[in-house]
């Protein structure tokens, strides 16, 4: 069978159309989510991650990017058969996604870990805390920053 | 090099304690370009454990994302007399250490 103009055209148009949908439809709604859940699955690998326990303490709106206070604690008794094993701190929009990984274990009696951290855009940050039976429990913050960090050339 | 430690000399047992610490480094990022667009290479701290009387009580990992002159501060229960280890690790083969002792009655 031959085939016309009129069928070839409206095939390819076909295929153009089907080929776009699913390329819109992907699309993230921030720069770099992918970035960001790569390095929370490496550290989670499959597991279920819930939202709660966990409190990030940081300053809303940030002037210099260069050093933000950031507090982070976990609602852990801390016994040694019920206590949070590691905290893991990520960011969305620096140029890496990772911050810190902090290990600590029942004999620290309180789960909490001050640290000063870089900004490098107005951006979310995410505090995942791993507990003893191994459960995953997390928070995410926005944080507006005026002045960024990481990236401006060195005088 | 400087480090700042800040443990309480005295404490009773099975009091939870703060431990904050504070050491001098620059934590260049990597990212950063010099005006002559030359990349300014990566030194950080890569690495920072606590011991209380050799046994570990806490650990980090750090980033390039984590502040110049890095500040971790920390909780532990104080079980018994003797001395607080620091230590910690970065690029270019860096390696500082302190201690603090503390009297628990």
């Amino acid at each position: 069978m031959r085939t016309t103009r009129r069928q070839f055209l409206s095939l390819a148009g076909g295929v153009t159309i089907a080929g776009t949908v699913p390329i819109v439809t992907l699309r993230p709604l921030q720069a770099t989510p992918a970035m960001l859940n790569t390095a929370i699955r490496n550290i989670v690998g499959e597991a279920q991650i819930r939202t709660g326990k966990v409190k990030l303490d940081i300053p809303p709106l940030v002037e210099n990017g260069n050093t933000v206070p950031m507090t982070i604690s976990v609602a852990s008794p801390m016994t040694a058969s019920d206590y949070v094993k590691s905290i893991h701190i990520f960011n969305e929009k620096n140029p890496q996604p990772n911050i810190g990984n902090f290990y600590l274990g029942p004999a620290a009696g309180r789960a909490q870990v001050s640290t000063r951290i870089r900004l490098a855009d107005t951006q979310k940050v995410v505090a995942i805390a791993r507990l003893s039976d191994d459960t995953f429990w997390q928070v995410t913050t926005e944080i507006v920053v005026t002045l960024a960090a990481c990236t401006e050339e060195m005088n | 090099m400087a480090a700042l430690i800040n443990v309480p000399a005295k404490a009773k047992r099975g009091d939870i304690i703060e431990i904050r610490t504070l050491t001098s480094h620059i934590m260049e990022t990597g990212f950063r370009h010099t005006a002559d667009g030359a990349l300014v290479p990566r030194d950080i701290i890569t690495s920072f454990t606590c011991r209380y009387n050799g046994t570990e009580i806490f650990r980090a990992d750090l980033f390039p994302a984590i502040a110049a002159n890095p500040y971790l501060s920390f909780f532990t229960v104080a079980k018994e007399s003797g001395k607080f280890e620091f230590e910690w690790i970065g690029d270019n083969g860096y390696a500082s250490t302190a201690s603090a002792p503390i009297t628990v009655e």
